[in-house]
């Protein structure tokens, strides 16, 4: 074990070289490109033993990825934001292929407007895949993750791509401390990938990804799918509890954080729930009763232990980083059928859309959503959904208008 | 390759064993899928066909396929990049020990024009960028013709479809796929129709020896698509060929050579003629300006061809 000061994506390249990855189908992508720049170093060099091919799309990269997945060899690969959705037909393909990798989604907001900053609306979109997901809040956590998604994606019970999420520019460019295992103590870990009989080779010919006529095997397909994800909850846990065994570092499925004794829950997923955890401390420090879940698997969801963290407390306020348009944060609407029709369930679910396009959520914002609990639970009543902005947010975007219209003024296409 | 296969010169030569399966759902007399039969010939089982959405999907229904050898099927747009993530785990699982040469397996693309001419090209051109050591076989029925012979890149001018049904029939013109591919300097690109078996296993042959990238368009004449008798193809094929519509070439060594010359060159007009989806040029009144227009631009093509 080495200890060195890493980007989140320094510390995902680490990851694939601990995980001894065969190939690297590649696409450039800010802020994810690092990651593959990074790769690309060490495979020239032959620090690291692989290949790497930069496709012309990441619609084929991922079509490498699962295809090359699907004759046997250790790949890895990664992504972000329009890249992901560039990819989407063949994240559900190969998903269904049900061929094991591990990819990395460095979160960023979706066009239009474009942008390059950070929020979930582009790995919420891939939730439905049938990709399992695992959402970093630090940088150690993604090469941890890494190493965990190999050993869950590989898992016999499993056989499908994880994908490890990180937050743009929060993570992906911000160094920090990390703790890099030996080769030795990553290899104790994760054996090489046996890909058993799902291969192609001469002596065994074999039809993958066919097609199906009918409902009734494409629906026993899919539920057999959905089944091994929902496996994943299980077989995270082992893997999680190895993990600690072996590196000292516990990274549960859903964190915990204060939240024993709280009345009252945040629940956030990715780097910004860091912040949350401040506020929380700070809360705390004032008298309130609150706590963070933080759940770091999203897909399988987590419902169980949710249920066990939240039983007993009497409201929860879900911050979701990505907005459904038309119905709101995915993660609330989530929890809620979660929760729904359960003995002894918070009464007060209360949603909060924030940090879109790498928005802050300061402080003050965390204390003011700690305040909308407390009235709601003295109230009874649950409060609307909040889209987070402040006046003074609103009066630069006055501003930004302003400008806009005198130019338009100027140049004659004014009204 | 075994001395036999090296030595395919005459009808007589050509594999008696067939390797492809019978029963698929493909349609009567489907020119792609006689195409297909002599491409699998040629090219043996220890292959894997990464299928790009078409026609051929359906070759493969879970739990039956007519293939001997392996086959996966992959999307519209990218099968050539399925190709490259096989042939590099291959290479990869060669390089680092993990299987013998005796696993190796030719990697070949099967796709329909649809997905070869507009779909798939940016995925094509990448994997020929990027020098893959593939086939990739096209059968061109000169439409969308699995969801019903909607006009693709690859339909000819006049053509009727199902989306250009108007008495001039299609408006644009079949892209010069062949030309596409060539600009990219691959190691060999041929025009094939399975109605000329004897020019076809001899470019597979061909081709099958060389590496890096191998592309193959075989016109694939379609009794629904193009409105003809099933039994019809053949001949419809050989007029394809004959009249000049189709001109078998190669493209190898950076230079673009007709593999054969229709002499003489009958007239279009018998190959538009035996199709309901040139009908409507010679009824309810001879089209004779457009005939005309169909005739010189095949007059103009050997002319500029030198023999």
């Amino acid at each position: 074990m080495s200890r060195q000061l890493l980007t989140g994506n320094g510390a995902a390249a680490w990851g694939a070289r601990l995980a001894r990855v065969d190939y690297v189908p590649a696409f450039p992508i800010t802020p994810q490109t690092e990651i593959i720049e990074t790769l690309a170093a060490w495979l020239e060099t032959d620090t690291m033993d692989g290949r790497l091919v930069t496709l012309e799309s990441e619609h084929s990269m991922i079509t490498a990825a699962g295809a090359a997945a699907a004759t046997g060899v250790r790949v890895f690969t990664a992504t972000s934001s329009q890249g992901l959705l560039y990819a989407m037909e063949m994240i559900y393909t190969v998903a269904g292929w049900r061929a094991p990798f591990v990819m990395i989604n460095v979160s960023r907001g979706l066009a239009a407007p474009i942008t390059l900053e950070s929020d979930h609306n582009d790995i919420m979109a891939a939730r439905d895949a049938g990709c399992l997901q695992i959402h970093c809040a630090t940088c150690q956590e993604v090469l941890d993750s890494t190493l965990m998604a190999y050993r869950i994606a590989e898992d016999e019970r499993i056989r499908l791509p994880v994908i490890v999420n990180m937050d743009g520019f929060y993570l992906s460019f911000t160094r920090e401390p990390v703790e890099l295992p030996t080769v030795e103590e990553a290899n104790g870990f994760l054996p090489p990938f046996d890909a058993e009989n799902v291969v192609f080779r001469a002596s065994a010919p074999t039809s993958q990804a066919v097609a199906v006529l009918g409902g009734s095997p494409y629906s026993y397909f899919r539920y057999e799918h959905h089944l091994a994800v929902l496996k994943g909850n299980e077989v995270y846990d082992e893997v999680a509890a190895e993990f600690a065994e072996r590196f000292g570092r516990r990274h549960e499925a859903v964190e915990a954080y204060r939240s024993e004794d709280a009345e009252l829950l945040f629940v956030m997923t990715g780097s910004f729930a860091t912040k949350a955890r401040e506020a929380v401390d700070r809360l705390r420090d004032s008298g309130v009763g609150i706590g963070l879940l933080r759940p770091r698997l999203l897909r399988p969801f987590p419902e169980t232990r949710l249920r066990e963290l939240l039983a007993g407390k009497q409201a929860v306020a879900v911050i979701d980083q990505n907005l459904s348009m038309g119905k709101g944060g995915v993660m609330h609407a989530e929890l809620a059928s979660a929760l729904y029709g359960q003995p002894d369930m918070p009464p007060i679910l209360a949603s909060f859309v924030g940090g879109l396009g790498g928005r802050n959520i300061s402080a003050e914002e965390f204390f003011e959503i700690a305040k909308v609990l407390q009235t709601a639970v003295a109230e009874g009543k649950t409060p609307p959904p909040r889209l987070l902005y402040t006046r003074d947010e609103l009066r630069e975007m006055r501003k930004l208008q302003a400008v806009a219209q005198v130019e338009r003024e100027e140049l004659g296409g004014g009204r | 390759m075994s001395a036999r296969e090296a030595m395919i010169k005459r009808m007589k030569d050509l594999p008696s064993t067939h390797l492809l399966g019978t029963g698929t759902p493909m349609c009567a007399g489907c020119g792609g899928l006689e195409a297909l039969h002599e491409v699998y010939d040629v090219l043996g089982e220890n292959s894997v066909f990464v299928n790009a959405a078409g026609c051929m999907t359906l070759l493969s229904v879970y739990p039956f396929t007519p293939f001997r050898g392996s086959w996966l099927y992959t999307a519209m747009a990218s099968a050539p990049a399925g190709a490259q993530g096989v042939r590099d785990a291959l290479d990869i699982l060669l390089e680092k020990k993990r299987v013998t040469k005796a696993e190796d397996l030719e990697v070949a693309v099967l796709t329909g024009d649809g997905a070869a001419y507009g779909m798939g090209l940016s995925a094509t051109s990448g994997a020929i960028e990027r020098n893959l050591d593939f086939l990739y076989l096209c059968y061109d029925n000169e439409g969308y013709g699995n969801t019903g012979q909607q006009y693709s890149g690859a339909t000819p001018h006049a053509a009727k479809t199902a989306t250009s049904g108007g008495p001039r029939g299609f408006a644009g013109y079949k892209k010069d796929l062949f030309a596409i591919w060539v600009a990219h300097k691959p190691a060999y690109v041929a025009t094939v129709v399975g109605a000329e078996p004897l020019d076809l296993a001899r470019k597979i042959e061909k081709a099958k020896q060389l590496t890096g990238p191998r592309l193959i368009i075989a016109l694939a004449p379609c009794p629904p698509g193009w409105g003809y008798d099933p039994k019809d193809s053949v001949d419809i094929g050989r007029l394809a060929v004959r009249t000049g519509v189709w001109p078998l070439k190669e493209y190898v060594d950076g230079k673009v050579v007709h593999t054969k010359i229709p002499h003489p060159r009958r007239p279009v007009e018998e190959y538009l003629s035996k199709q309901g989806r040139f009908a409507h040029l010679f009824a309810p009144k001879r089209n004779e300006a457009l005939l005309a227009q169909l005739q010189a631009k095949v007059d103009a093509y050997w002319a500029q061809v030198s023999e």
